[in-house]
C-alpha cells in the first residue's frame, strides 16, 4: 500500500491535467460515480457526518491493524470529494493518519471551487476521520 | 390595494407582448405603458454590486429571496448618516440628536404609507421578521394564550414562523395546528376551515412562500380567522419586495417584514400591529426608550410605538430602509409587479423546456420565486455547478423543512428574482442548468 504522502502526490498529478474548473469538476464527478456505494446499513444517522448540506455517511473499521474508511453521499460532487479523502487516508495505520497533513486539497485547485458550505463540510469530514483515528488509538 | 384577482386585469399588468398583440385599444394607453415599463438596464446601474464577475463570469444574482441587493441611494444614505448625521435618537436635546430623531421618525411615516397602516405608531421597528414574530409570540404568549388554546400555521412556513410558536406552545400548553399544502403548493383551505374553531387564538401564515413563491389568499384566511375571534399574524418577508401591501385592506392584525429583503440594509425590520391590539400587548424587551417612568416599585411603559422599542435602535439601518422605500416608490409597485410577472412567466416557460427539470410547486398565484429539481441530482450539485458559472441560487431546504418533508425531498434549487433581473439572466440560468445536466450525467 502506498503511503498517504504518495497517494496525495498521485491525486495532485491527476488533477494537474485539467486546466479549468469544468475539467476538474467532471473528473471529480466521474471519480464519485466510480466509487462503490456504502452498504445501506451504514447510511443511518449514527454514521452521518454533520455540517454538510448534502448527506454524508462515514463508516470505519480496523482491518489487519489498519484503519479502513468507507464513505458515501447523496450528492455526487460531495461524494467525489470525500472519495478522494477516503482514497488517501483509508487502509493506513492510525498514527500515519493522525500525523498527516492533507495538502492535496489545496493543491488540486478545487478548494477555491468549493462553496463555503461545501468546504465547511470538508472540514467536518476530515475532523470526523481524525476523531475516529484518535478513538481507535485510545482504545488500542 | 388590488386584490390578486383584480391585479391581472389592471392596466399595470399589461405586458409588452400584449402591446405587440394589439390588445391595447388606444395610443394613449400604449403611451402610459411605455412610460411605466421598467428599464432593467437603468435599474441595474443603481445597484453597484451587480456589476462584477464571480468565478470569471458576470454575476447573475438569483438569491433575492435570501437577501436582495442595495441600490446606491441606500448605501449613500447610510454613509451620509454616519459621516454627517449620527447621534442617538429620542433623548438628546442637542441639534444633531434632534435632526436624527426627526429623520428616523420620518422613516416610520414612510413605512406606514408603504403598507397603508392607519397610524404611524402602529409601525414598530425591530431587527427583522424573525424578531417581529418572536416579539408577538412572546407578548401574545403572556397576554392571550393559555393551555388548550390553538395556534394555526401552515405547512409552507419559514422556520421563523414555526419555531417561535412552538416555543410558546411548549411553555403555555397551547397546541400548534398546521394547514396542509397541496401538490401544487397551494394551501388546502378546506382543511383550514376544519382546523378553525373557538379555541383558535392565533393564525400565523406567510404572505408569500419563500420556497415555492405561493401567494396566499390572505383576505379569505383573515376573514375566517376573525369569524372565530382569532388574531392573524402575517409573515410578509417575501411579499414586500414584490408587491404592494395594504394592511388595512387585508385587515390582518399584525404584519412582519425585513428591510434586507426589500433593498434596505440588514438588521432592521418592521412589526405592524393594529393600534388597540398593540396597546393591550405587554412589552417584549425592557430597557431605555420603552419606559415613561421607572421606579424600583413599578415602571410605566412608554406609549406606542416606543413601548416595543427598547434600547438604541439600528438608526442607520432605519435611514437605509427609508431610502429603500423611496426607491421602491419611485419605481412603483405596479411597474414592479408587471415587470416581475413578465419575467416569471418567461422563466417558467424556459425552465419547463429543460429535460428532466421538475418544478416544485406550481401555485395558482406565484411571486417571482421558483423552486426546482433537476433529474435525480442533488440540489447542492446543481447549485455548485451554477455557482462556478457566476450564478447565485440557493440550494437546500430554505428554512422550510416541514415543507420539504411534505414533498418527500431534502431540498430544492431556488431561483428568486427581483426587478433588476433580466430575461438575459434567465437565459444564462437555463444554459447553466443545461451545463449542470450534461456534467452530472
Ligand atoms: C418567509 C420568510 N419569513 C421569515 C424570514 C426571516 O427573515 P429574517 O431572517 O430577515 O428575520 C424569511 C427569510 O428568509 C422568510 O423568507
Amino acid at each position: 500500500m502506498a503511503s498517504i504522502d504518495a497517494l496525495q502526490k498521485e491525486i495532485i498529478e491527476d488533477f494537474s491535467m485539467f486546466e479549468d474548473w469544468m475539467g476538474k469538476y467532471e473528473h471529480l464527478i466521474e471519480f464519485g460515480k466510480s466509487l462503490s456505494p456504502l452498504d445501506d446499513q451504514y447510511k443511518t444517522e449514527d454514521y452521518e457526518v454533520k455540517g454538510c448540506q448534502a448527506k454524508v455517511w462515514l463508516h470505519t473499521e480496523i482491518v489487519d491493524g489498519k484503519l479502513v474508511f468507507e464513505a458515501d453521499s447523496d450528492a455526487i460532487i460531495t461524494k467525489g470529494i470525500i472519495g478522494l479523502l477516503v482514497h488517501v487516508l483509508s487502509d493506513h495505520e492510525v498514527d500515519e493518519i493522525l500525523n498527516t497533513n492533507l495538502y492535496f486539497i489545496d493543491e488540486i485547485g478545487i478548494k477555491e471551487h468549493l462553496s463555503p458550505t461545501r468546504s465547511n463540510g470538508l472540514v467536518s469530514m476530515i475532523k470526523q476521520m481524525k476523531i475516529y483515528a484518535l478513538g481507535y488509538k485510545a482504545k488500542a | 390595494m388590488r386584490t390578486s384577482g383584480e391585479r391581472c386585469s389592471s392596466k399595470s399588468w399589461i405586458t409588452s407582448t400584449q402591446v405587440k398583440n394589439n390588445k391595447l385599444e388606444t395610443l394613449e394607453e400604449a403611451n402610459t405603458i411605455a412610460v411605466m415599463a421598467l428599464d432593467p438596464n437603468k435599474i441595474r446601474a443603481d445597484f453597484p454590486i451587480l456589476d462584477q464577475e464571480v468565478n470569471g463570469y458576470p454575476l447573475v444574482y438569483l438569491d433575492n429571496g435570501a437577501s436582495s441587493q442595495k441600490p446606491k441611494a441606500v448605501i449613500d444614505t447610510i454613509s451620509k448618516y454616519y459621516e454627517h448625521e449620527h447621534s442617538n435618537i429620542h433623548r438628546g436635546v442637542h441639534t444633531l440628536s434632534g435632526k436624527a430623531t426627526e429623520k428616523y421618525e420620518l422613516v416610520r411615516g414612510k413605512v406606514r404609507k408603504l403598507i397603508n397602516a392607519a397610524h404611524e405608531h402602529e409601525i414598530i421597528f425591530t431587527r427583522g421578521t424573525t424578531e417581529s414574530i418572536n416579539l408577538l409570540a412572546s407578548s401574545l404568549g403572556r397576554s392571550a394564550i393559555s393551555e388548550g388554546d390553538e395556534i394555526i400555521v401552515s405547512e409552507l412556513e419559514h422556520h421563523s414562523n414555526i419555531v417561535p410558536w412552538q416555543l410558546l406552545c411548549e411553555k403555555s400548553g397551547a397546541k400548534l395546528k398546521v394547514i396542509p399544502v397541496d401538490d401544487n403548493g397551494n394551501l388546502e383551505l378546506g382543511a383550514y376551515d376544519e382546523l378553525l374553531n373557538d379555541k383558535t387564538r392565533i393564525v400565523s401564515v406567510a404572505h408569500v412562500s419563500n420556497t415555492l413563491g405561493t401567494v396566499l389568499p390572505l383576505k379569505e384566511i383573515v376573514e375566517k380567522a376573525h369569524d372565530q375571534g382569532a388574531l392573524v399574524v402575517i409573515d410578509g418577508a417575501q411579499a414586500v419586495p414584490h408587491m404592494s401591501v395594504d394592511v388595512q385592506d387585508l385587515n390582518c392584525d399584525f404584519y412582519c417584514f425585513s428591510s434586507h429583503k426589500m433593498f434596505g440594509p440588514t438588521g432592521v425590520g418592521v412589526l405592524y400591529g393594529k393600534e388597540d391590539l398593540l396597546n393591550e400587548l405587554p412589552p417584549y424587551h425592557g430597557g431605555g426608550n420603552m419606559i415613561s417612568r421607572v421606579t424600583f416599585e413599578k415602571t410605566e411603559y412608554n406609549e406606542l410605538p416606543h413601548k416595543f422599542e427598547a434600547g438604541t435602535p439600528n438608526i442607520a439601518g432605519g435611514m437605509g430602509l427609508g431610502a429603500a422605500i423611496d426607491y421602491i416608490e419611485a419605481l412603483g409597485y405596479e411597474n414592479i409587479e408587471a415587470y416581475e410577472r413578465d419575467l416569471l412567466s418567461y422563466a417558467l416557460q424556459k425552465l419547463k423546456g429543460i429535460e428532466g427539470l421538475r418544478l416544485i410547486g406550481e401555485p395558482e398565484e406565484q411571486a417571482c420565486v421558483i423552486s426546482f429539481l433537476l433529474g435525480e441530482h442533488h440540489p447542492s450539485d446543481v447549485g455548485a455547478i451554477l455557482d462556478r458559472q457566476g450564478i447565485a441560487v440557493r440550494t437546500g431546504h430554505h428554512c422550510t423543512q416541514p415543507l420539504m418533508d411534505r414533498y418527500g425531498i431534502a431540498g430544492t434549487v431556488r431561483a428568486s428574482f427581483s426587478f433588476y433581473n433580466t430575461k438575459e439572466e434567465v437565459d444564462i440560468l437555463v444554459a447553466g442548468i443545461e451545463k449542470a445536466r450534461s456534467m452530472l450525467g
